[in-house]
């Protein structure tokens, strides 16, 4: 009741807009205390949409699952999506046929691009970050890409669970040398034929690969945090990416007449010797990797000096949720020390925490100190600088002009 | 009411059931074709969506995949198949590719296609046996066998999936096409066998398998599941773009979406109207060459041909799907060692509960569905005897037309239908959308035995007073039994393959085998993918083996018991 009378003013102005109206809801803030959202949790069953790409990703998620079972009593049912904006175009779905309550998602992992579609939409649950404990606990001040999304304000409206950086693996048995920049990785391309590639965009590692290019290359970088202006403003700082592209395809594997589907679709072609390098997004998934039998002892680990691509992944609520309480123990759960220390080793994940070391107590920190190192993993400091994520628009830009330059 | 009445009404109640998905699907794909989508702000009707479509960089390339992929998938699986039944007629081969067949056809298009992905790969099975021994290949060779830009992988999956069904299908009406005495007959005017079969019983069976040819062509020219496995990407074929459109986070692209499904089915009609022009040609240049009268050899090479190519899809199927069995017990298996390095049971450890819970919600569809399709189509056959009724031309085409219109051309719109009428996620909307798609397949394997059990039994029972809904359960149910099991392990069969059904209408919470190893194919952990392709092999499997031995136990109790009492 209480969220409805403070919707008021935003009812009246959809229901001017006439057809979207009860939509509008979803800007309704979380303000039950936790005790209260802990106890409506109890007995639910949330839905997580999550991307089902990865296996070990999916034992995590599987993992989460009975954890929270056990704490909360909340069943959790991971449904595998191939791609974020399945879940993206399901509550789109449900709110063209009118259902603006007990919709099919609770839970989705989310970012960028997805987050910013749904943001715009009115389709998501909140702002409800504020309401978890945990989210307390998280290192804003080094890692501002945990509130700021892709340029995009979270306005806590997601909440973050995960840090990625963009990296290399490559197979030191048959590589020597590791090219440390965007040039040089073109004249290892031209060194090597046929023995590097990417995954085929909008893939969201192939997307990150484009931007890593373009940030490098772009003329004036600071563009890019900015949303596009014009046409000749994207054809200007993106020019440097395109003739880069056009004289690294022809080196590729498969000549860039095809790419692969995905990072581990790709990383399996490192395994399968079809190429000598792959992308992650994930400092230790080499070292996790190699644990999981999945690449040969020799993989290893190389970033770019001038730095890579880092960003935050999150999970957000959809509107309509059926379980949002639950969804909430459960964002609230993979923030936890626990959570994030288990999803750091690189036995099962080695997926960064988002963290701060400095709010946590001893027996938390001491979670994260007794991590295992991989053989493949690099260490902090040898990691390289983080560069900031492009605005989603020009994400959208790049994708689609490389669709019509290169998929045709 | 009684009971008559009620069967009296089965049949429009069929039709009704799985045409109403298909026509509202329909409907809620064309109106935001033309701009009408309220929800995202289109509120009239305009061709933006249709410029923007046509603007597409990569849409002449989609549509030429799509055309060379479905087109020439369906010109050799029906060449293949009448070419092979020609040369080989009567023959053992006949027997025991048919005994073959039946397995092929039950195993689904995604664990197929995996399994062929890996063996025709260039560091796949074929390449890992000769190397680097015999092809001094120690890095695997740069070459695309697999999504390759002319689509020719996807077409040969594609033949290794449609050649078991036209054989099958050809098989059954050969055995109404009174092709013995055709061919005794032309074999005593001095014709060859082959040229026999060509001139006298391909005329007659080929009126009976052209809705299953069109069938295959609709399905070849829309393949999701396969194609996001065997095909390129970028650009990809025009149904797995259109089912990117619909999921791009862009929501206006939903408008552009709609109007590449209406492209697909148009596509899908063109196909069809062109295959039927062509017929007429043949058709017209046929009457000629039959009426010139020569008589042709033994056709000797001919058999042989067909013979080997036969037997050469088929075992790479088989040796595709071995090789997934494979992968899910391995460890380690590199290029280019022969076999695994390390075997490990752990995945299917790992996979514990989940695989349960997946294998559950199959088993649990896959029976419901084809124990209410069996239901149905009994019901519509007793109630087509009972009223002395004939199945008219057209009504078959209705029955068709959820394996003639393409998938992603009307499940947007039954989606959005679903939620309306509140069934969206649930079993009812999962069941029900396999059920478009069981029924008719159900329907095909069941209705001629139906019809041509010897109505002599039947009408015996009745003089001596048994009601006809005894003679119903009590004569022609037992005498049917085979039959009708067979039909319900090929209607378990069909769904267990549902993948954008099961999408669509599951809202993501269904997970069945289907779905999940369609996922894991863009993850490429083959050992994984071996665990979800090797059950989703096995499971139709196992049901076609229990409609086979089911009956042989029952009437071996039977006899049993009459001959104690």
């Amino acid at each position: 009741m209480r969220r409805r009378i403070a919707l008021l003013p935003l009812l009246a102005a959809a229901l001017t807009a006439a057809l979207v109206l009860a939509d509008k809801d979803a800007t309704a803030a979380e303000q039950r205390p936790w005790e209260e959202i802990v106890d409506a949790a109890n007995g639910q069953t949330v839905y997580w949409n999550a991307w089902g790409g990865d296996e070990r990703i999916n034992a995590y998620i599987a993992w989460v699952g009975e954890r929270v079972w056990d704490d909360y009593g909340v069943m959790l049912r991971h449904v595998k999506l191939a791609d974020t904006a399945d879940a993206v175009s399901r509550v789109l779905a449900e709110r063209a046929a009118g259902k603006t309550a007990d919709g099919s998602i609770d839970l989705i992992w989310i970012n960028g691009e997805n987050f910013a579609t749904m943001k715009d939409n009115a389709l998501l649950y909140g702002p409800f970050t504020e309401a978890l404990p945990n989210f307390q606990l998280v290192d804003f001040e080094d890692k501002p890409s945990t509130l700021v999304d892709f340029t995009v304000p979270t306005e806590g409206l997601e909440a973050p669970w995960g840090m990625a950086k963009l990296n290399f693996i490559y197979d030191s048995a048959r590589v020597a040398e590791t090219p440390g920049s965007i040039p040089t990785l073109l004249d290892w391309a031209r060194a090597n034929p046929g023995r590097f590639t990417y995954p085929t965009p909008p893939d969201f590692l192939g997307s990150t690969f484009l931007k890593q290019v373009l940030i490098e290359l772009a003329p004036d970088p600071a563009f890019l945090q900015q949303a596009v202006v014009d046409d000749s403003q994207v054809e200007q700082v993106a020019r440097p990416l395109w003739e880069f592209l056009d004289a690294l395809h022809p080196h590729l594997w498969r000549g860039g007449e095809t790419f692969p589907a995905s990072g581990p679709a790709q990383r399996q072609l490192l395994d399968d010797g079809e190429v000598d390098i792959t992308l992650s997004f994930y400092p230790s998934e080499a070292s996790s990797a190699i644990a999981n039998g999945l690449l040969p002892e020799t993989a290893r680990t190389f970033v770019l000096d001038r730095g890579t691509i880092g960003n935050t992944h999150f999970v957000a609520v959809p509107f309509n949720a059926t379980a949002a309480e639950g969804a909430l123990v459960v964002a609230n759960f993979l923030m936890s020390a626990e959570a994030q220390a288990e999803k750091q080793n690189p036995e099962v994940w080695g997926d960064d925490t988002v963290l701060a070391m400095a709010k946590l107590g001893p027996a938390e920190r001491k979670r994260f100190e007794d991590l295992p190192v991989g053989v493949a993993t690099l260490a902090p400091e040898d990691l390289g600088p983080t560069l900031l994520e492009p605005h989603p628009s020009w994400m959208v830009r790049i994708e689609a002009e490389w669709q019509r330059r290169y998929a045709r | 009411m009684t009971r008559r009445d009620l069967l009296a009404y089965l049949p429009g109640a069929t039709l009704l059931l799985f045409l109403t998905p298909v026509a509202a699907g329909l409907i809620g794909t064309w109106l935001p074709a033309f701009g009408y989508f309220p929800t995202l702000g289109g509120d009239s009707f305009t061709v933006e969506p249709w410029v923007l479509l046509f603007d597409h960089p990569g849409l002449g390339e989609s549509l030429r995949l799509t055309l060379v992929s479905g087109l020439l998938a369906t010109v050799i699986s029906f060449s293949l198949t009448v070419f092979f039944l020609a040369a080989c007629h009567g023959g053992r081969i006949t027997l025991a590719i048919r005994g073959l067949m039946a397995p092929l056809l039950a195993v689904p298009h995604a664990a197929m296609a995996l399994g062929l992905a890996f063996l025709i790969a260039p560091s796949g099975w074929l390449v890992r046996l000769v190397s680097p021994w015999a092809t001094g290949w120690d890095l695997p060779p740069d070459v695309a066998t697999v999504q390759d830009p002319n689509a020719l992988a996807l077409t040969l999956g594609l033949v290794m999936k449609e050649l078991p069904f036209l054989l099958l299908m050809t098989l059954a009406a050969l055995e109404h096409s009174r092709a013995e005495e055709r061919l005794a007959i032309a074999r005593s005017l001095g014709y060859g066998p082959v040229m026999a079969w060509l001139k006298t019983v391909l005329p007659a069976v080929y009126r009976r398998i052209r809705l299953p040819v069109y069938a295959v062509l609709a399905y070849s020219l829309s393949v999701v599941d396969m194609a996001l496995i065997l095909a390129p990407l970028s650009p990809p074929p025009l149904a797995v773009q259109v089912l990117r459109w619909f999921n791009d986070p862009d929501l206006t692209m939903r408008f552009v979406a709609a109007a590449g499904a209406v492209l697909q089915l148009l596509l899908v009609v063109g196909a069809i109207a062109l295959w039927r022009l062509a017929e007429i040609l043949v058709a017209r240049l046929g009457r000629i060459w039959i009426a010139g009268g020569r008589r042709g050899g033994k056709g000797r090479v001919l058999r042989a041909a067909t013979t080997s190519l036969v037997q050469l899809l088929v075992a790479m199927a088989a040796a595709g799907l071995l090789a997934m069995a494979l992968w899910s017990v391995t460890r380690r298996w590199r290029y280019p060692d022969a076999l695994p390095s390390v075997l490990s049971t752990d995945i299917w450890a790992r996979q514990g509960h989940d695989l349960l819970w997946i294998t559950g919600t199959t088993l649990i569809s896959g029976l419901a569905a084809a124990f209410i399709a069996v239901a149905l189509v009994l019901g519509c056959l007793e109630n087509e005897q009972r009223r002395g009724l004939t199945i008219s031309a057209r009504a078959l085409w209705l029955l068709y037309v959820p394996l003639l219109v393409p998938q992603v051309a009307f499940l947007f719109g039954s989606q959005v239908l679903s939620i309306q009428i509140g069934i969206d996620g649930t079993w009812i909307a999962l069941v029900w959308s396999h059920l478009l798609f069981v029924l008719p397949y159900v329907f095909l394997s069941l209705a001629d035995h139906y019809r041509a059990l010897d109505e002599r039994y039947s009408r015996t029972a009745l003089c001596l007073g048994a009601s006809p809904n005894r003679v119903f359960w009590r004569v022609k149910l037992p005498m049917l039994l085979r039959p009708v099991l067979f039909a319900a392990a090929v209607g378990f069969a069909v769904s267990v393959t549902q993948y954008l059904p099961t999408l669509f209408a599951g809202a993501g919470r269904f997970v069945t085998l289907t779905t999940e190893a369609v996922s894991l194919s863009a993850g490429g952990d083959r050992r994984v993918m071996g665990v979800f392709a090797f059950l989703q092999a096995a499971l139709p499997l196992i049901a076609f083996a229990a409609a086979l031995a089911l009956p042989r136990r029952l009437a071996r109790t039977r006899i049993l018991r009459e001959q104690r009492a």
